[in-house]
């Protein structure tokens, strides 16, 4: 990755060219948005002053990787280093910038989740600006994946496209699961549903996308009301030991049960205190 | 020899001497000095330290009958069923009782250990081993005993009863291996058919509806089936259910993927297997069977998660990493007159793991 | 034992009083087992606690078979397809085998159900476990030798079966892990060459999963191996009552003999109380610590997996090797032969459990000893096999890391992929440098033996002479401690065969006795043997001279030549108070505290 980046930073000359480039376009668009608002500012819709406050915010914390106009950056091997983020969606910007996973803090197998660095405005200008680039899905509506009052029959259902889609990745109890080449399909628990949904929709970095014309909107909902119920769901059974199947179970097995009785045996078999000092039995 | 055991050893050790002597003939630097004379403990020797050691085994028996009593309370104040009792996010039936008869089988345990440990005799006893072999004069008899009965049977003067006996014998293992025939079926070649046929939609696994190409993104994926296994027949009956439906599914299980076409690179007599860009896979792991859908859809690599076979499918389903010794076997698909996504055929390889006869 | 005495009329007749001979009078004339009684009710064993692993294995069995009884009573073994309408709500309505609705029912609406299942589940996983612990045991003392052979092979037969009745239960619920390990199975078996695709037909009733193998495995389960289980643990028991119990050298404690406390009342009160803390913490484990929670799986479904699907730990080792294995597989006349499959799950866990059933065989072999051994040798005082035993635990643990990698991956931010690159080095590189480190590491320890027995040990007084030179004083160690050191045999390396003998004829099992003298070699040659009476004495000697009072009053180091006065010269302080051993009453030192 060291390689990746020093040879980006030498192919733009100068790592405070970039900075360079971007001021010059906030003056600029600043520059322009004074001459040209006092008109149009009654009459310019709410929307363009979103996309375009969203532009300032990439220029400044996305466009490094993705482009100036997100068009994405190939390195000199002709791998991605920021993918074009034509078309990808205001619904993909919520997820990734929402759940904190960009900007990254550096390049790597997979974006970390991590602290959100931008307010629910600055995302929503950031997802109107990335969504005026080109067609892609919208951020769903509370009423795609609201689960709130959901009947039973439906997070049944949902259970069943869990574990036909999700699980192998996942895991069963929503715990996460490992990929290739230190990549992870990271945990579920506690997403908001928001998110989820977004995530199916999208495909965010290795996960595919799940579009909308194959596993219905309803069909989504379905699946994050059970994702929600196993989450809430008591464990019957006593502490879940993490619910990462046989593996922590093989562990408890030996350090908790093996290591208890082999105590219990060195106490069977330990000579108690004798009533002569210094002497040995 | 009933006097040679239970001895208790402080009071001498009876063949000591004969030990000794032997030791000292094979070499043994240092004599044994015999057992050490017993040492009492408090509980021995001080009526206070065994008046306490006697309350406190009490207690941790009646401690253990406490436990008992409110297992029995526990199972019936928690609830199980639709609505469970739940304290603390755990379910209080099985953690109450788990933990009432956990503790009243291990104060039970607790009270006869330290009972053995402080109040029972710890005078150490001494008991003679004896070779492990009978008296010489004991084998010989049994020996010889035995070859007075072979020899009173004569079977050795008789081989023909002898030899016709080993073959009846060895003709009764026929009808015992016989008998397991009709363990199960041949295989014949049904390991290399699977329920995909020419025209045959593919179908989204669940909801059983199916496919157009356009409803298809790049980076998709989805777990599919024939659509057979959603047919209903005139009465409404399912096609094909129960265990020939989980049979046709271990087989027929499928992985549909869309990629950038020029991402792929195609074997030339593949070119037309996919539909701009959506190709289908075999979900079926080549190794040893796991249905697999861990699909990367940037690297375009598909996971076992299993024993981490990884397979390019990009690439015809080529491995990449892992124990699988195969490619994923590869499903020709084409659109219909209605443009929903079909197969061209059935694979041209058998599925899933391999087998002696696959070739 | 005349029965021609005691019978009919002639019948011995207890006291009245005593209503115990009453019913042992009864039971005697009727089966007349007082004769083995009188030997057995005060029969003696040593206490140490590594005797006690065997038992924990006896004892999870016996809990095994309890909780496994009551389960028989819920749990329904059919394959047959059933709408589920119970009480888990995010099942019902879900098609699913009658096996695995049982499995709900057991875990949600019988009260206490969920907790005999986690019992028994628990009690299966540290019976293995207890089972490996109590093996290595016997095998790191050399417990295993004459005569005890063949209890050897009988506890790696019931290590086997255990294992194999593990993974029959674990296969039982028919929830998506368990039948993704039927899966999985059923791979193994088409691996086979030959004959495999046919024994998997005959063992499912045609194509997996088919409808017989959940009834199948539980006959297996529940009575054909259990059956052999429980006649194979009656088998041990009895051998080991017949061998009695190996014991550690010391003082009073030799080969002839066994020092201890009785069956009755000791054992029975030890033995018993574990047996009840044994059942105890299992049942405090499955109240506590939820184990393969069913529910969360779903039904069984052939297009259905989840991450992080593992076997049970005990086959974490073959499936480790599986994913360790590179993919190869051949094609030849129309063939396949799977060595990507067949090498790791098939081959090698048998040869691995050939390996163990021959270690006392090949031990015996190599070393040439055909005494009885009912003492037992510390690991260090034979530093070749203990270090064959660590290496082959090393080689174990790799495979085992190998079964978990994935969940090590996303635990320890690790790469999946570099784990398994890291392991194929590291199972043959792995086992060796542990064999060898633990070879140089025992005789290390036995070095260190010696000195303690030749020179004494440390007393922790130190002396300064005049000229301003310091140095400790070593004191003998007690005669006690000196025999248990030397409780041990010397070893003997087998020498190398004459190529003929006195008459000149050719001996024909030369290069046979050969390779023997060479693994002989190799087996004892670097170890360190306990010092002859001759070299004890001298050391002996030597010390007392050390701490002589010499004719002028004083006592001298043995440096330089020094005669001057010491501090303690002449004092019974020599160091001897301070050990723990010497009797310090009327030392002259400590009157006036």
């Amino acid at each position: 990755m060291r390689l990746l980046t020093a040879r980006l930073s030498a192919k733009r000359r100068s790592p405070l060219a970039g900075l360079v480039v971007v001021l010059l376009g906030l003056l600029l668009t600043g520059g322009a948005y004074t001459f040209l608002s006092p008109a149009s500012a009654q009459t310019g819709s709410a929307d363009q002053s979103k996309i375009d406050a969203g532009r300032r915010l990439f220029l400044v914390g996305c466009a490094s990787c993705h482009g100036e106009n997100g068009e994405g950056v190939v390195t000199k091997r002709g791998t991605q280093y920021g993918p074009p983020l034509v078309g990808v969606g205001a619904a993909a910007v919520d997820f990734q910038v929402g759940t904190g996973r960009m900007p990254m803090a550096r390049p790597g197998a997979q974006a970390q989740q991590k602290e959100v660095l931008y307010n629910q405005e600055e995302i929503s200008q950031l997802a109107a600006y990335v969504a005026s680039l080109g067609p892609g899905p919208a951020e769903p509506t509370k009423a795609q994946y609201d689960v709130n009052g959901i009947d039973n029959a439906s997070v049944v259902r949902g259970g069943e496209f869990w574990r036909t889609n999700c699980t192998a990745c996942h895991n069963f109890a929503a715990a996460g699961g490992a990929l290739p080449g230190g990549k992870y399909a990271p945990s579920l628990r506690h997403v908001p549903p928001k998110k989820i949904y977004e995530a199916m929709l999208t495909g965010p970095q290795q996960m595919p996308v799940f579009s909308d014309g194959v596993l219905k909107p309803s069909e989504k909902r379905d699946v994050i009301a059970y994702i929600k119920s196993i989450q809430d769901s008591p464990n019957y059974g006593g502490y879940n030991l993490g619910s990462l199947g046989p593996v922590s179970e093989g562990l408890a097995a030996w350090v908790i049960g093996i290591g208890a009785l082999v105590a219990f045996a060195i106490w069977i078999a330990s000579h108690s205190v004798r009533s002569r000092k210094g002497a040995k039995a | 020899m009933s006097e040679d055991q239970n001895f208790p050893a402080a009071m001498g050790h009876p063949t000591a001497h004969d030990v000794e002597v032997e030791k000292a003939a094979a070499g043994d630097p240092v004599a044994d000095p015999g057992l050490a004379a017993h040492e009492p403990r408090p509980t021995d020797v001080d009526p206070h330290a065994e008046k306490r050691a006697e309350r406190q085994i009490a207690t941790l028996f009646g401690l253990s009958s406490v436990c008992a009593v409110l297992f029995v309370i526990s199972y019936f104040v928690f609830k199980v069923g639709a609505n469970p009792t739940i304290i603390a996010g755990l379910g209080a039936s099985n953690v109450a009782l788990g933990l009432t008869l956990g503790l009243a089988l291990l104060l039970i345990g607790m009270g006869a250990i330290q009972w053995a440990r402080k109040l029972m005799s710890d005078v150490e006893m001494v008991e003679m081993r004896h070779p492990a072999a009978s008296s010489a004069e004991d084998r010989e008899a049994a020996i010889s005993s035995f070859q007075a009965g072979v020899k009173d049977s004569g079977i050795a003067r008789r081989p023909l009863i002898r030899n016709s006996l080993i073959g009846a014998l060895a003709f009764l293992g026929l009808p015992l291996i016989v008998v397991l025939r009709d363990l199960g079926p041949l295989p014949g070649n049904k390991l290399a058919h699977t329920v995909w046929r020419k025209g045959m939609r593919l179908t989204n696994d669940i909801a059983g509806t199916p496919i157009k190409p356009e409803e298809v993104e790049i980076g998709q994926l989805i777990n599919g089936e024939p659509a057979i296994f959603y047919a209903k027949d005139a009465q409404g009956k399912p096609v094909i259910e129960g265990t020939e439906l989980l049979q046709a599914k271990a087989k027929a299980a499928i992985i549909i993927v869309r990629m950038k076409p020029e991402d792929i690179t195609p074997l030339p007599n593949r070119r037309n297997w996919g539909v701009s860009g959506i190709l289908c896979y075999s979900k079926i792991c080549t190794h040893v069977g796991c249905p697999i859908s861990l699909w990367e859809q940037q690297t375009h690599h598909l996971l076992c998660p299993c024993h981490q076979s990884t397979f390019d499918l990009a690439d015809n389903g080529k491995v990449i990493f892992g124990p699988a010794g195969r490619a994923l076997p590869q499903l020709p698909i084409t659109v219909d007159s209605e443009g929903y996504l079909v197969a061209q055929s059935d694979f041209h390889e058998p599925v899933g793991p391999s087998y002696w006869e696959r070739g | 034992m005349s029965t021609a005495t005691s019978n009919g009329k002639t019948a011995a007749r207890a006291p009245k009083s005593d209503p115990l001979a009453k019913v042992a009078t009864w039971a005697d004339e009727r089966t007349g087992l007082a004769g083995l009684a009188k030997k057995q009710i005060r029969k003696v064993f040593p206490d140490h606690w590594s005797f006690m692993l065997g038992e924990i294995a006896l004892w999870s069995f016996v809990v095994l078979l309890v909780t496994g009884t009551l389960l028989t009573l819920w749990f329904k073994p059919s394959m047959g397809d059933v709408v589920y309408n119970g009480t888990y709500d995010r099942l019902r309505g879900v098609t699913m085998s009658e096996a695995y609705a049982s499995s709900l029912n057991i875990s949600f609406d019988v009260r206490g159900g969920l907790l005999l299942r986690q019992v028994h589940h628990w009690a299966a996983m540290l019976f293995i476990a207890s089972m490996l612990v109590h093996l290595m045991r016997v095998y790191f003392t050399g417990a295993f030798r004459k005569p005890r052979e063949l209890n050897w092979v009988i506890g790696t037969l019931l290590l086997l079966l255990g294992t194999l009745e593990g993974f029959t239960g674990y296969s039982l619920p028919d929830d998506l892990l368990s039948g993704t390990g039927i899966r999985a199975a059923d791979g193994f078996i088409k691996s086979v060459p030959l004959v495999g695709s046919y024994v998997s037909f005959f063992l499912f009733g045609g194509e997996f999963p088919g409808s017989v193998i959940i009834p199948r495995l539980y006959a297996a389960h529940i009575l054909l191996i259990p059956g052999i289980l429980l006649a194979l643990i009656g088998a041990h028991m009895l051998l080991l009552v017949f061998h009695k119990h190996t014991q550690w050298p010391g003082p009073g404690r030799t080969n002839d003999n066994v020092v201890g406390y009785p069956l009755l009342p000791v054992y029975t009160a030890k033995a018993g109380g574990f047996f009840f803390v044994v059942f105890g913490v299992t049942v405090l484990m499955g109240g506590l610590l939820s184990l393969n929670p069913v529910w969360m799986y779903g039904p069984y479904d052939p297009s259905q997996v989840t991450a992080g699907s593992q076997p049970d730990w005990y086959m974490g080792w073959p499936d480790g090797a599986l994913r360790m294995m590179p993919g190869w597989e051949t094609h030849l006349f129309g063939f396949t032969l799977s060595w990507n499959v067949f090498l790791p799950i098939i081959v090698l866990p048998g040869l691995t459990f050939t390996v163990l059933l021959l270690l006392p065989f090949l031990e015996a072999w190599i070393t040439g000893d055909r005494r009885e051994h009912h003492l037992l040798q510390r690991p260090r005082n034979n530093p070749t096999r203990t270090a064959l035993m660590v290496g082959l635990m090393t080689m174990y643990a790799v495979f085992w890391i190998s079964g978990g990698n994935d969940i090590l991956a996303i635990k320890l931010n690790l790469d999946l992929n570099y784990i398994t690159y890291f392991n194929r080095v590291a199972v043959f590189v792995g086992p060796v440098l542990a064999f060898w480190i633990t070879r140089r590491w025992c005789i290390s320890l036995q070095r260190a033996d010696q000195e303690r027995l030749l020179h004494g040990y440390e007393s922790g007084v130190i002396m300064r002479s005049p000229e301003g030179a310091y140095a400790e004083k070593h004191v003998p160690v007690s005669a006690d401690e000196a025999y248990t050191l030397t409780a041990r045999d010397r070893d003997e390396i087998a020498e190398l065969p004459a190529a003929s003998d006195e008459n000149g004829v050719r001996n024909r099992n030369a290069p046979l006795q050969r390779t023997r003298a060479k693994a002989s070699r190799f087996w004892f040659g670097k170890n360190i043997q306990k010092p002859t009476a001759e070299e004890l004495d001298e050391a002996k000697h030597h010390a007392e001279v050390e701490l002589r009072v010499h004719e002028d009053g004083h006592q001298h180091l043995m440096s330089d030549g020094y005669s001057g006065n010491y501090e303690l010269d002449g004092q019974p302080a020599d160091g001897h108070q301070f050990d723990g051993r010497h009797d310090t009453e009327g030392d002259e030192l400590r009157k006036g505290h």
